[in-house]
């Protein structure tokens, strides 16, 4: 009864307000309310015009659409284009482009790819395998010889286990993305390799690049995380911590800091992985690499990696270390796991250089003196510059001023290399991807030291490649 | 065995499919099954014609529907395990059961654990059941037959021990041998072994800068002639021809199109390149063709900039379902939408068509209609690393951008040699038939083991002249059993189960070669017969539907990389 009543009252006083209000009022209410009748039936706003295109229209859109071409063209005198052609084997002697040449561009520090015992094991291989495996290694490609070679490289190395990949370039770039995931985090040096570069693309990580071997600058961003960290402990329970760094930089020839590293690795609760390709074979009184240099203890490095394309001479690569880690690339390095094994006779080949380099550790050595002594005998030529240390088996030249722009240093840098292929000397350039590379490094020819070399080839190498300086830069 | 389009059956539609059945026994009787015609009598036979006049030859592919009972056991089975699973857990936590797999260093402990437990969970709990079906060394050649390494685990499969004893002469239905070129003896290796001792086995630099040898050159004029291609490039591994160089061809702003089933190399190489991934239904042209559409519509999600370019990446053939992508109709739609064509031949290369020149060869299509041929040299030529092949401009523009090129090894000269002593065998350049042959016997060897299989009542998946051939065990604990019965009749199958496959699709694997004599085929099957009964999985009820009749959601799966 009381709402009803209170009702009344409103609609009571609504008749008296209607006339009690002046004229104007009124008029103006009488236009508002014909207003809001025309708005009520107004066409409301055109939806139709915007979505749904008819289906001609959809024709048209796909007839007027021009794709760029699938790859622009090449210009026929790309200095990348037009390869040097080795006749023969790539070995100590070499013949690049029908002339004879000492061999100072190919990666094979201990001469082994030309060695009799290593083709003969190859051979052995080849006559009870054949050439191919025809299958990845869970669908019978595990051939007794990549048993063998995986416990080899495991006990050379002194770690528990090893897992061997069929192409070298694969091993790192697929062993990161199979611990690193999205939203973990990879503090990485900024001179890392384009195949650490591919692998940490593929684990979605977040990357923090760290300048060239500056510890303090890697140990900023640790800190920095761990401030971050300490905001949102939650995540920082879940969020995996990489260092990845190269042994031995092959972009620049530097030996990374290890014992700082792995004093990092500790405080910060960070894990290492190591990429050794260069220095496997290279670096350590046995040649275990920079962890031998270093006096450091395998078990503090969670993951090395390396390929057997450089000292050992063959194709592939492996990684090792403690079974706990190594143990889950079998199922999870895609690598590993998506791609034919090895071939037989190149894990053969790759035992046999294994049994050679345990035969001969005073090789490292001969490796070394003849490092230093290339290394001396390239300083101080006048417009070049040396980059790398001198234990470095493979050196860059810079140029010490650039002309300005990139290509015209790789042109100047390229008649000194003909200038030396012209008299005997093989050398290359480093070859990047300009615009694929994070942090590109400067063009550089890059010198490769052996112990193939004889002193007196080492001496004429670096005359030549000074007096093609001289002449090519003045 | 020949028949023009015209007598396919059914009017071609447009996108449409049609499906007719003819009476057993009847006219139409599948002719290009070799043999007695009696043996199908219990079976209807379906023809499937789907764009029927673009096809040159009879495109027959179905896959049988799961059986509903079998569907149900199957997941209760993966229900059982994953209880028992926690159960195990549980009593391990508790130290009640002996825990096996590795753990971190002591030092680390504190650190954030290296990997999930849930990917644990599964290795630990269902995968270790059955891990002696995978990894198993062989010690021989990988020819037809295959010697095997024994091992015996005594500890539930964790850890394997070697008791030194072979298993000899077993029958592999496991290696990709296609040719059967994987020999040691014979013209390829002596050639092979001529090369090695003249080059060694490694090169020790990459192909720009000290690492192109004359073998390489020769190889790949070669390979391009074969292909019937301007030029080619040939890499070290096939994995990263893929995973390398697609991101050579596209980039960010361009679409890449991707059949649902390709290859971990393919989805690696999608995603490294930065470009737009779309997945379309497994050989499905309906679903190829809206997103062809939408995409030229609508462009690039949120600016609507038109795509840069669209490349459709196929593979030939598909190494779990046995099919053969419909390349004629793949064809029609990248002209149609002015998109490119990447097609992986990883298996069909060699392994398909009249002169083994693989799927473009099968369907008597012209080369020059697929923009990047790409392929390995692990399967039919049995060796190994890939190659891609097309126009000069394309191989010229790759052997600038590469990835491989730049900055991997390049392929081991003997390896390089088996390859050109293969293809030259296939081509009939070595003045012998023995290529043709091969490849004939291939194929005549599919088209058999494939109808017995079928006339056992086994579930098969895939195209009739697919040399891969699954068959299907669905139920996980069926997969174990199946590898072990089959490895003590001294055969050796390959088995596959979740994440290779969907989780109720586990199936075994059989690889046909061309070294399989007629006489290895029966005692296969004979074997077969046998497990078949004595596992229960010959489920077919011969009710075939074509790829198409799957169920097709409209939903698409994208992915942008960030």
């Amino acid at each position: 009864m009381a709402a009803s009543m209170g009702q009344q009252w409103v609609l009571v006083e609504m008749v008296q307000a209607f006339y009690e209000a002046p004229t104007y009022h009124l008029i103006l209410e009488g236009i508002l309310i014909l207003w809001i009748i025309r708005l009520l039936f107004s066409k409301t706003y055109k939806l139709q015009e915007r979505s749904d295109l008819t289906p001609k229209e959809k024709e048209e859109l796909i007839e007027e659409w021009q794709p760029e071409p699938l790859v622009p063209p090449v210009s026929k005198d790309h200095p990348a284009l037009n390869y040097n052609v080795v006749s023969g084997p790539p070995s100590h002697k070499i013949t690049v482009n029908g002339k004879e040449c000492i061999n100072f561009a190919s990666f094979n520090f201990l001469g082994l790819l030309d060695n009799e015992r290593v083709k003969n094991a190859a051979q052995a291989s080849l006559s009870k395998y054949g050439v191919g495996t025809c299958g990845p290694r869970g669908f019978y490609g595990t051939f007794d010889v990549h048993l063998e070679l995986e416990e080899r490289l495991a006990k050379f190395m002194r770690t528990e286990e090893a897992i061997i990949y069929s192409y070298g370039f694969a091993t790192i770039a697929s062993a990161i993305p199979a611990y690193s995931k999205r939203g973990d985090i990879v503090f990485v040096d900024e001179a890392a390799c384009f195949a650490i570069q591919k692998g940490l693309q593929a684990s979605r990580s977040n990357i923090k690049f760290f300048k060239h071997n500056d510890m303090a600058d890697l140990e900023r961003l640790l800190k920095e995380q761990e401030i971050e960290d300490q905001k949102n402990p939650r995540k920082a329970r879940v969020t995996r911590r990489f260092i990845v760094v190269e042994g031995l930089y092959v972009n620049t020839g530097d030996v990374c800091h290890l014992p700082e590293l792995v004093k990092l690795k500790y405080k910060y609760k960070v894990r290492i992985f190591l990429e050794e390709s260069l220095s496997f074979g290279v670096l350590g009184e046995h040649g275990r690499g920079v962890t031998e240099h270093f006096g450091i203890k395998m078990d503090d490095i969670d993951l090395i990696s390396a390929n057997m394309e450089n000292s050992l001479a063959s194709i592939g690569g492996f990684c090792c270390g403690r079974s706990f880690v190594i143990d889950h690339q079998r199922l999870s390095g895609q690598g590993y796991c998506f791609s034919a094994s090895l071939p037989p006779l190149l894990a053969a080949a790759a035992i046999e250089a294994l049994n050679i380099m345990e035969e001969n550790p005073g090789i490292f050595h001969v490796l070394q003196q003849k490092c230093k002594k290339m290394h001396t005998a390239l300083k101080g030529i006048p417009g070049l510059r040396v980059i790398g240390q001198s234990l470095s088996p493979a050196l860059h030249l810079q140029l010490e001023e650039s002309t300005g722009t990139r290509d015209s240093d790789m042109r100047l840098l390229k008649e000194i290399v003909d200038y030396c292929m012209n008299r005997g000397i093989a050398l290359t350039q480093a070859r990047y991807l300009d615009k694929e590379e994070k942090y590109l490094p400067l063009p550089s020819i890059r010198v490769v030291v052996t112990v193939e070399q004889t002193d007196l080839e080492l001496d004429k190498a670096a005359s030549l490649i000074r007096e093609a300086a001289e002449s090519v830069l003045n | 065995m020949k028949r023009g389009p015209e007598n396919l059956g059914g009017q071609p539609r447009a996108n449409g499919c049609s499906f007719s059945k003819h009476g057993a026994g009847g006219g139409l009787k599948n002719g290009y099954v070799r043999g007695s015609a009696g043996a199908d009598t219990h079976s209807q036979i379906h023809r499937i014609v789907h764009n029927g006049g673009l096809y040159k030859r009879p495109f027959n592919e179905a896959f049988e529907e799961t059986p509903m009972l079998v569907a149900v056991l199957t997941y209760v089975g993966y229900g059982v395990l994953t209880l028992f699973g926690y159960l195990r857990d549980f009593l391990r936590y508790w130290k009640i059961e002996k825990c096996h797999h590795a753990t971190d260093r002591e030092e680390q402990l504190d650190f954030v654990p290296l990997y999930q437990d849930f990917e644990n969970f599964y290795t630990r709990n269902l995968y270790m059941r059955i891990r002696d079906s995978w990894n198993r060394p062989i010690c021989s050649v990988p020819g037809a037959r295959v010697d095997m390494m024994e091992r015996v685990s005594h500890d539930y499969n964790w850890t394997f021990k070697y008791t030194g004893k072979v298993i000899k002469d077993v029958i592999n239905m496991g290696s990709y041998n296609y040719l059967g070129y994987t020999q040691n003896t014979g013209p390829f290796s002596e050639a092979a072994s001529k090369v090695l001792s003249q080059y060694g086995v490694g090169v020790c630099s990459t192909r720009q800068e000290m690492g192109n040898l004359d073998k390489h050159e020769e190889l790949e004029t070669l390979v391009a002639r074969f292909l019937g291609v301007e030029s080619a490039m040939a890499y070290g591994m096939g994995f990263a021809t893929n995973s390398m160089n697609i991101p050579a061809l596209v980039g960010k702003g361009c679409l890449i199109l991707s059949d649902e089933l390709n290859h971990a190399s393919l989805v690696l190489g999608a995603r490294l390149s930065g470009a737009t991934i779309r997945i379309f239904k497994h050989n499905n042209m309906q679903s190829l063709e809206k997103l062809l559409k939408d995409a030229i519509v609508y462009g690039q999600p949120r600016t609507h900039r038109p795509w840069k370019k669209i490349l459709i990446v196929v593979e030939g053939v598909y190494s779990m379902e046995g099919s053969i992508v419909r390349l004629p109709e793949v064809i029609a739609l990248k002209k149609k939408y002015k998109s490119y064509l990447y097609l992986d031949e990883a298996h069909s290369i060699g392994a398909l068509g009249p002169s083994g020149r693989g799927v473009v060869d099968y369907f008597g299509l012209n080369p020059e209609d697929v923009d990047v041929m790409m392929g390995t040299f692990t399967k039919s030529f049995g060796a190994a690393g890939g190659y891609i092949g097309g126009k000069k401009e394309l191989i010229d523009y790759l052997r600038v951008h590469s990835h491989s090129a730049v900055y991997a090894t390049s392929l081991s000269p003997p390896v390089v040699e088996q390859i050109i002593a293969s293809i030259k065998c296939i081509m009939g350049e070595d003045g012998t038939t023995i290529g043709k042959q091969r490849i004939q016997q291939l194929s005549e060897n599919t088209r058999y083991f494939r109808r017995r299989l079928k006339e056992m009542g086994f579930i098969i998946y895939g195209n009739e002249d697919s040399p891969i051939i699954p068959l299907m065990l669905y139920m996980p604990a069926k997969i174990g059993a199946f590898g072990r019965e089959m490895l003590k009749r001294h055969i050796a199958v390959v088995v596959v189960g979740f994440p290779a496959t969907p989780i109720i699709e586990s199936r075994a694997r059989f690889c046909l070669s061309a070294a399989h004599t007629k006489e290895i085929l029966d005692i296969a099957l004979k074997e077969l017969d046998e497990v078949g009964d004595l596992l229960q999985i010959k489920y077919s009820r011969h009710r075939l539907v074509p790829l198409l009749d799957r169920p097709f959601d409209e939903t698409t799966y994208e992915e942008t990389e960030d």
